[in-house]
């Protein structure tokens, strides 16, 4: 190890208050973190909160408080009602989609089957590829001569063809589709590593005990699951809520609002309307969803992990 | 259990059929990205006379060449800087319980909940001001700050699992706080580190919120925004569009490929923390 081992006089050992104390590392170790942080998240985050009571414009420096009024203008907004309803259900539907078939496919992974290896590098590989590349192919597959169209037709299906994006009662399901494709092998992932440290002698034994398949994934494997449930949980939940890029590049929140989010509304009011506080007002309902979601998500899981150990 | 049943062979049928459809998007991908534009045949059916012109025309049209060069230095100098600043804060945050500590250490943690939108607006009038609008700079600095909660984070969990045998050996041994740091415990955190790594860089490359907003109607642009650029104006022309979109993803599966068992150990495990 390079370390200067040569003999110095050990203002450690002779410290009044005892070693263990004064070998704390010094506070400002956290300076050049907490400067970034700071600049970065904290001063703007409390800076975002004070401009949504005002109607800023993003230019104009002057600019008046007017209190609550972009809260109560959201409440006359179908189109703010509308892209928050479409962002709950949005994370809801990726986070039981996702999570259930991450689930099937780690369990299908985690056997004896020869080509596990293989399977689990293939089907995690979109989760690295970035997410408004996956959405433009997309785009296309599920446009009106896209090749989910052509594959209908191929198997007899010609009748199911349509614009999949272009109908707005489909359109929120085949965002959901795009992003469970992309993540499921995340899911998956942390599911498998979930999997692996669970001992092999405990489903011997529940097999042993003459206990079937089901039973065992429930009674057994569920409960010694729960860190990797409550992490995927958490994941796919906060990233459904903040989701932006995909619906930017598969319908641009189209068609109408029918796909909107917080998120493409944040922006949409921001740069193209300027209305620069409503859209920071909106920033901040988002940021109470998801406070509201960590915190309930973070007290049910941790007591069901206890309730499982 | 241990044995291949006949029930393994049909799981592994049932699997291969499973991952062949996960896999149908990146063969239509391929296939008209390999295809002129004057085919109009169904994407499904196999190119009959593939070309490679698609890519040529994509990477000049597409200014993907400066993407690429400005991804990889946004990339590269965030995360080195995510990693030494995080790291450098964890190790009091862990191994003090001053008051002061705890008090930091929740303000930082403060940050995994607050969604970015709130601050990106406020930060885009501050980046202005300072003239670095259309600067990748602008987007160092940004991440720099963004990513500092979630990799402290990491850091704290797996420092509080470290004996502090070694550091206090190394102070007793005279070293200051910071040789401490940079010879005995920083090549300690090499297990969290290497996730990190992983989970930042994949952030910070594929992230297009923010280049979107700092970098608009500029001539730099990361990797993502060029696509959306280049999708902007190719719109009718698929064929180039797809070989724009192979071209942004073949050097990140490259990667992937080469470090896969880190990079899957990253995500999975990185998270347990």
């Amino acid at each position: 190890m390079a370390i200067d081992t040569r003999a110095r006089p050990s203002t450690a050992v002779i410290a009044p208050r005892g070693s263990r104390r004064s070998t704390a590392p010094p506070w400002w170790f956290v300076v050049p973190a907490m400067v970034l942080f700071a600049f970065v998240v904290l001063v703007p985050s409390a800076r975002g909160i004070y401009y949504a009571v005002t109607d800023w414009d993003g230019l104009d420096p002057h600019f008046s408080f007017i209190g609550l009024r972009n809260f109560t203008d959201m409440l006359d907004d179908p189109t703010a009602l509308q892209a928050i309803w479409h962002t709950i259900l949005i994370a809801v539907a990726i986070t039981v989609i996702q999570n259930g078939i991450g689930l099937l496919l780690a369990l299908g992974v985690n056997t004896m089957i020869k080509t596990r290896n293989v399977l689990r590098v293939l089907l995690f590989a979109p989760a690295v590829v970035t997410p408004i590349v996956t959405a433009y192919l997309w785009r296309n597959l599920l446009g009106p001569d896209g090749a989910v169209n052509s594959l209908l037709s191929a198997a007899g299906l010609g009748s199911w063809r349509q614009d999949w994006l272009g109908d707005p009662r489909w359109a929120l399901w085949m965002i959901v589709l795009v992003i469970v494709w992309q993540f499921a092998g995340y899911s998956m992932v942390i599911f498998l590593a979930g999997l692996q440290s669970i001992p092999r002698e405990i489903y011997e034994a529940a097999a042993l005990d003459g206990t079937g398949p089901f039973r065992r994934f429930w009674y057994v494997v569920r409960p010694l699951l729960a860190p990797a449930i409550t992490i995927n949980l958490m994941l796919s939940i906060i990233g459904g809520i903040k989701l932006f890029d995909q619906v930017y590049a598969l319908t641009g929140g189209g068609p109408g609002h029918a796909t909107d989010t917080i998120s493409t509304l944040i922006y949409k009011d921001a740069f193209t309307l300027g209305e620069f506080g409503y859209s920071i007002a909106l920033a901040v309902v988002l940021t109470a969803i998801v406070a509201i979601v960590s915190a309930g998500q973070y007290t049910v899981l941790s007591r069901n992990e206890r309730a499982a150990s | 259990m241990n044995r291949y049943t006949r029930r393994t062979l049909l799981l592994e049928v049932a699997m291969a059929a499973v991952a062949i459809a996960f896999a149908f998007p990146v063969y239509v991908l391929v296939n008209l990205a390999l295809r002129p534009s004057a085919d109009s045949s169904s994407p499904i059916r196999p190119t009959t006379d593939p070309t490679l012109s698609n890519f040529g025309q994509a990477w000049q049209q597409g200014g993907l060449g400066g993407a690429l060069i400005n991804s990889v230095v946004v990339t590269t100098v965030s995360v080195l800087i995510i990693l030494a600043v995080s790291a450098l804060a964890a190790y009091p945050l862990a191994r003090s319980t001053a008051r002061w500590s705890r008090g930091t250490f929740l303000l930082i943690m403060l940050g995994l909940i607050l969604p970015f939108q709130l601050a990106s607006l406020p930060l885009y009038q501050t980046i202005r001001d300072l003239g670095l609008l259309g600067s990748v700079w602008s987007l160092v600095l940004f991440y720099s700050g963004l990513q500092v909660p979630f990799t402290t984070f990491l850091y704290v969990g797996f420092l509080r699992a470290l004996p502090r045998d070694f550091e206090d050996a190394a102070m007793i041994d005279g070293c200051t706080p910071l040789e401490s740091f940079r010879y005995v415990v920083f090549p300690m955190l090499k297990p969290i580190t290497v996730t990190a790594l992983v989970l930042n860089a994949v952030s910070v490359w594929n992230d297009f919120f923010t280049p979107l907003l700092y970098l608009s109607g500029s001539d730099h642009q990361t990797m993502p925004v060029a696509i959306a650029g280049f999708f902007g104006q190719y719109v009718s022309d698929w064929n180039l569009v797809f070989a724009a979109l192979l071209i942004s993803i073949v050097p990140v599966l490259a990667v992937y490929l080469a470090l896969q068992r880190s990079i899957i150990n990253g995500f999975a495990g990185g998270l347990k923390g």
